[in-house]
């Protein structure tokens, strides 16, 4: 039976699924709990039968750093010293193959070759190349799967990312997030199963959209929580001034009296829904301020991460976060932080980027591994593009700046089943991939394929067609997997 | 524990699939003949088509079974086999497959995912060709024609043709009907479906005290002419026509296309027929007389999102807005998936993709550009319709300009010379293929070119032609679902072969015809429904009914609907009385959780930050929210809002733990249940009617004793809690920017009630229109 089959029967038959299991999960609050975990499953038979999970998963968990804008693979990651003996040589036609440019550049006369102003090193057992601007992930290079030749159909922003979230650059499609939260449900009975954390760097910074994090076609409950760095993590959360927690627990009994009084009389089973939703607002409203309050975390971590990782709203605050979230449970972390899109100044707005987020996501990956949380989660590390080899605008001694690139880029993966080491080449210039390309339906094939999914059998049907994160391609990139 | 829950799990999904299948399969139980069109299409076209139907690059073995000659011609690839031999299951190649063992043989191929054929399924099929493989045009493609009323036993009980259809179909499923709803139900119900808002205390006495047979269609009619009328339709328009107030890419800036929303309200006010609605909507700017408002009517087109990012290729985006607008245009108003043809040929429907690009040229020759600026280059693009102070005066009275200024709109006009359209290979914006003229959809109603200009209005006059047989289906379709929960035809977006089928078909049409004999007047549209006895029924459930009906697919009961985002928003304001009725204008920026905008944006633009409006802008009805399109008002997207991204014709209801800290916590509620209480204090009646007042006002039915008591209790238990902690009640009672009304000697009282009135918005049954 196909699992849009079961998320139907689940909207459409609520009433009766409700009646029928008396509640006994716990509530069927956020729709993905009506899905149980079925993690683990060793019996593929009936996995099968109900659509979840395909086979068995080595991850449990996406922690995905978006880094939003496209940073520079040609400063971080991909080193190439061509660029450096060619320095102010127009990039050979020969190369460039007519690719066509973003409407920044597209009326340049000169495409002037900017090698990297940043020193570059190998490190670990695969001699990865790294930049010196990424200090602390050189130190957890043995963990990491570089992957330096993605590539992308979008050369600029929003259809960019759109693309990376949700697998078709333009419309309203589900993103990552709520695929895998349709698909698997939820693991824990108090959060929801897809958070969005939002930090924003000095860099040139390019918005984002909640689309990037929406349920689409799917039912809403498969929709990206926005923790936000206020005093509510999650809208609308605190109770009011004056209301503690004992006077909610009356209200809430009042008000489960009055909506049950009413059932007695209407017989709709959605009352009886709507009675467990409360309580599980109400569980939500212990359950989230303990996992965001950030100021019980020992001076080990606080020491790991940074000290801004204290200060809400930063990107070394939302790396602990995550884990924090992942650790109780959450499918789906989502990151993004702002401020990549280095079309001008790139050398000083990309070292201030670096020295905000370098630190924090090796502390994520080192934390994980700690608690033994690394093996089970899949944490991501990439932008939406990648960074022109030429420069864009005037190449001065002390300044260059890239526009878009999209024919080959630069992301990292850990855990989860990933295997370390380095994939993929590119040319001498940077410009193209010479070997092993990954689309970027492959690498979503791949991250769900991870998570015990087959990304040609997770669908929803909807207006008539069925849909799927990798639309109508992508293949799994077993290299990757350990 | 798990496992057992599990198992549970397990089988209630194969109930819920039994369920699913039944409608469908079998819409006339104990039926003898198999129906192509209502048995057979939709297992061939689900499981066959996207191999063996009409797109000619994914056609395997060169055969269709979407074609009956081509489905019954020798196959290519078997020799002296064929698909299907009318009369002969077992010589029947399609029946072989589809009940085979060997994996290499089987169809649909193990490679396709799409599983394998269930019992029914193959006994269906087997049935069906046995009887002689009869092919039939799909229902949705021939016009509409009235049938006679069927014969039914419960001839008191109708009121009106839609009970005969309803009843026949009841009857033959051995289904009940309810008794008419009570007369506060009923109150309720049509006051928050015709306008959106609760039926005042006065109303409530007036309708409760008129006993005449007479009262309920004298208040229906009043709602009707009332101009929150148009206000309530308009809202399911706007979902349609993605009507937003900011571009929608990356920076996101503001853009002025207000005044449409305006006129959408104007003309569902003045009952303009559906035909006229459209024709404007769609060529308004080509009518021979055409003024300023037939030409604003046309921003329905460009409503669409409009990048203003840096590095654009231009024509990828001009492209993509006419892509956009072929997108809106099929699926609200013809109910087809014309953009699955963007790429290949349809998959299932017959559209191919030159159709797709013949249908394309009609909106790929305006003026309008790719890319026309960065951010910061004004708030509409071309062509712009500027509507100076005297237009909003005079003839276009009913756009509510803020102050003095023009307003531009962001409208449809054509190029001098027209733009030639190629099929694009694969959609891709510069990859031509061969040239295409403009032409309608063939396979849903032939487009005469000698007779029809080849241009929008063509396009529109085809659309309003009486035998086109989509339009008026469709949209009497949507009108079922606005009063009904949902569309005779479920998938009110999509009348394809993958569609719902009609679970009512003789009634869908007959109220198509109706329809357009009547000049295509959708206020007597509406009232042909709501006059219904169907309409009127209780919503009480039964037992049976639940295990025989649960999703109430049939009406033997009325549905208990949960109300819409902006629907909550105006039963909160206007119960309070803190509703400000003002209709139109510039949109408004209520209170909102701070930093979301700010959390979200590039810096660049007007919509960087949020600025709150104040006094009383914040108590503007939900459809004047202001929309951002990357951070769409939080409040309406928690309760199932469109998101206006792209056109919307139905939306989800959800029920979520986000919606109940919404109502818990919103200022937006606490600030109403306080100044409700405010003025119930205030007005100095015990605590009894106050309780009583506030709760008929909210819930709009008299509370039963068990409820009052239990209001009671509270009351005065939050009472005693204020009494002995004032600062407590000063505390609560802070909410919202309306000023106080209370003084050191109520504040406590006031404190209680407000308690009291919150969890009465709480309740369930406050959202829910019954």
């Amino acid at each position: 039976m196909e699992k849009e089959i079961l998320e139907h029967g689940l909207n459409i038959n609520r009433r009766r699924f409700l009646t029928s299991l008396g509640m006994g999960i716990g509530g069927a609050a956020l729709g993905s709990l009506l899905v149980p975990d079925l993690f683990g499953s060793k019996n593929a038979e009936e996995a099968i039968a109900t659509g979840l999970p395909h086979f068995a998963p080595k991850a449990k968990r996406i922690i995905y750093l978006f880094q939003n804008g496209a940073p520079s693979q040609l400063d971080l990651f991909d080193y190439k010293p061509k660029l450096h003996e060619m320095f102010g040589q127009d990039l050979p036609a020969s190369v460039r193959q007519g690719q066509r440019l973003t409407g920044m550049t597209a009326d340049q006369s000169k495409f002037p070759l900017a090698g990297t102003f940043f020193k570059f090193d190998q490190y670990g057992e695969h001699k990865a190349w790294i930049s010196e601007l990424l200090p602390h992930t050189s130190r957890i290079v043995n963990d990491l799967c570089i992957v330096k030749s993605l590539y992308t159909e979008a050369i600029n922003h929003d259809p960019a990312l759109t693309f990376f979230q949700t697998g078709a650059q333009i419309g309203n499609r589900p993103s990552m997030g709520a695929w895998l939260s349709y698909g698997l449900g939820s693991e824990n009975k108090n959060l929801p199963a897809f958070c969005v954390l939002l930090s924003k760097g000095k860099g040139n910074g390019q918005g984002v959209y909640s689309k990037l994090w929406t349920n689409g076609f799917l039912d809403s409950v498969h929709q990206g929580v926005q923790f936000s760095n206020g005093e509510n993590p999650v809208l609308y959360l605190n109770n009011p001034e004056g209301m503690d927690k004992a006077e909610r627990r009356k209200m809430l009994d009042q008000l489960a009296a009055l909506n049950n009084e009413v059932y007695d009389e209407a017989g709709d089973p959605e009352i009886k829904a709507k009675v467990q939703q409360y309580e599980m607002a109400y569980r939500m409203q212990t359950a989230v301020p303990e996992v965001t309050d950030l100021s019980k975390e020992p001076e080990s971590i606080v020491k790991l991460y940074g000290a801004d990782c204290l200060v809400p709203g930063t990107y070394a605050a939302n790396c602990l976060l995550a884990r924090k979230l992942s650790e109780n449970g959450v499918r789906f972390v989502q990151i993004y932080h702002q401020g990549w899109d280095g079309h001008n100044n790139l050398p000083k707005e990309l070292a201030g980027q670096c020295l905000d987020t370098d630190q924090a996501s090796a502390a994520l990956v080192t934390d994980l591994k700690q608690r033994g949380l690394l093996d089970e989660t899949l944490v991501i590390w990439g932008g939406e593009f990648g960074r022109t080899n030429y420069c864009q605008g005037t190449l001065t001694k002390d300044n260059y700046g890239r526009d878009h690139h999209p024919r080959c880029f630069t992301i990292w993966m850990a855990g989860g089943g990933i295997k370390p080491g380095v994939y993929g080449e590119t040319d001498e210039f940077g410009y193209n991939i010479i070997s092993n390309p990954v689309h970027v339906h492959d690498f979503q094939a791949t991250a769900l394929h991870l998570m015990g999914l087959d990304h040609e059998r997770l669908v929803y049907k909807h207006l008539g067609r069925r849909y799927r994160l990798t639309d109508v391609a992508g293949k799994v990139v077993t290299d990757l997997i350990a | 524990m798990k496992w057992k829950i599990t198992a549970i799990i397990i089988l209630c999904i194969a109930v819920a699939a039994a369920w699913l299948s039944w409608p469908a399969k079998s819409p006339v139980p104990g039926r003898n003949e198999i129906s192509y069109n209502y048995d057979i299409r939709p297992i061939l076209s689900d499981k066959c088509f996207i191999c063996h139907g009409p797109d000619k690059n994914k056609r395997e073995a060169g055969l269709r079974l979407d074609i009956e000659t081509n489905a019954k011609a020798p196959l290519r690839e078997t020799k002296g086999a064929y698909a299907i031999v009318p009369g002969s299951p077992e010589k029947s190649e399609l029946i072989k497959r589809i009940t085979s063992t060997d994996p290499s043989y089987l169809m649909p191929s193990p490679a396709s995912h799409l599983g394998v054929l269930n019992k029914d399924e193959i006994a269906l099929l087997t049935k069906w060709i046995k009887q002689g493989a009869r092919y039939e045009k799909h229902w949705a493609f021939i016009s509409p024609s009235k049938t006679p009323l069927p014969e039914i036993k419960e001839e008191k009980w109708a009121r009106n043709e839609i009970d005969y259809f309803v009843a026949s179909k009841l009857q033959s499923l051995h289904l009940k009907h309810n008794e008419e709803a009570g007369k506060e139900t009923l109150l309720k119900r049509l006051a928050f479906d015709l306008t959106g808002l609760p039926p005042d205390l006065q109303l409530q006495n007036e309708f409760i005290a008129d006993k005449s047979e007479a009262a309920y269609e004298k208040t229906l009619d009043k709602l009707l002419a009332t101009p929150q009328f148009g206000e309530k339709m308009a809202i399911h328009w706007l979902d349609i026509s993605r009507y937003a107030d900011s571009y929608g890419y990356q920076d996101d800036d503001y853009r002025s296309q207000w005044p449409y929303r305006d006129w959408v309200i104007h003309a569902f006010n003045t009952n303009m027929p559906y035909d006229k609605f459209l024709t404007w909507q769609l060529a308004g700017d080509m009518l021979p007389d055409a003024g300023k408002e037939q030409v604003l009517a046309t921003a329905f087109l460009r409503n669409h999102k409009i990048t203003e990012e840096g590095g654009v290729i231009p024509e990828e985006y001009r492209v993509e807005y006419a892509i956009d607008k072929v997108k809106t245009y099929s699926r609200s108003i013809l109910a087809l998936t014309a953009e699955c043809a963007q790429c290949h040929d349809h998959k299932y429907d017959p559209i191919s993709q030159k159709d797709y690009y013949r249908l394309f040229a009609f909106f790929n020759t305006s003026k309008e550009k790719g890319l026309e600026g960065l951010v910061g280059s004004g708030p509409a693009k071309t062509p712009v319709l500027k509507l100076t102070q005297n237009d909003t005066r005079d003839l276009l009275n009913f756009i509510h300009a803020k102050d003095t200024a023009a307003v531009t709109v962001s409208v449809m006009g054509e190029l001098d010379t027209a733009r030639a359209t190629y099929i694009l290979n694969r959609g891709v914006y510069d990859q031509h293929g061969e040239v295409v003229t403009a032409a309608a959809l063939a396979s849903v109603m032939n487009f005469d070119t000698t007779a029809l200009p080849q241009s929008r209005l063509g396009l529109a006059t085809w659309t309003v032609n009486k035998k086109n047989p989509l339009t008026a289906r469709v949209l009497v379709n949507q009108m079922w679902e606005q009063f009904f929960g949902k569309g005779i035809v479920r998938s009110v977006g999509d009348f394809g072969m993958q569609g719902s089928l009609p679970t009512h078909p003789e009634l869908l049409d007959w109220l198509a015809v109706d329809f357009m004999e009547q000049g295509w007047d959708i206020k007597k549209l509406i009232k042909k429904m709501l006059m219904s006895a169907t309409y009127r029924q209780s919503s009480g459930i039964t037992k049976e009914q639940l295990e025989k009906d649960p999703e109430n697919l049939y009406y033997a009961r009325a549905s208990r609907l949960r109300m819409s985002a902006e629907g909550i928003r105006d039963m909160v304001l206007s119960s309070s009385g803190l509703l400000n009725r003002k209709i139109g204008g510039p949109s408004v920026k209520p209170y909102q959780p701070r930093g979301l905008w700010e959390a979200a944006t590039s810096g660049r633009g007007q919509l960087a930050t949020y600025r709150q409006d104040k006094g009383e802008d914040l108590y503007r009805r939900g459809m004047y929210t202001f929309i951002k399109l990357t951070v769409p008002p939080p409040s309406m997207i928690i309760f199932d809002a469109s998101n206006r991204d792209e056109c919307l014709v139905s939306r989800q209801k959800t029920n979520t733990p986000l919606q109940a800290l919404v109502m818990m916590n919103d200022p937006t509620v606490l600030e109403a249940s306080r100044v409700f209480a405010e003025t119930l204090v205030k007005k100095n009646i015990n605590p009894e009617n106050t309780i009583l007042t506030a709760f008929e006002s909210i819930i709009c039915r008299k509370p039963v004793k068990k409820e009052m008591d239990l209001l009671s209790n509270y009351y005065k238990d939050q009472l005693t809690l204020f009494n002995n902690k004032k600062e407590l009640a000063e505390k609560t009672i802070r909410a919202g920017e309306y000023p106080y009304n209370h003084n050191s000697s109520n504040i406590t009282e006031v404190a209680a009630l407000m308690r009291v009135i919150n969890l009465i918005y709480n309740m369930e049954e406050a959202i829910v229109r019954v």
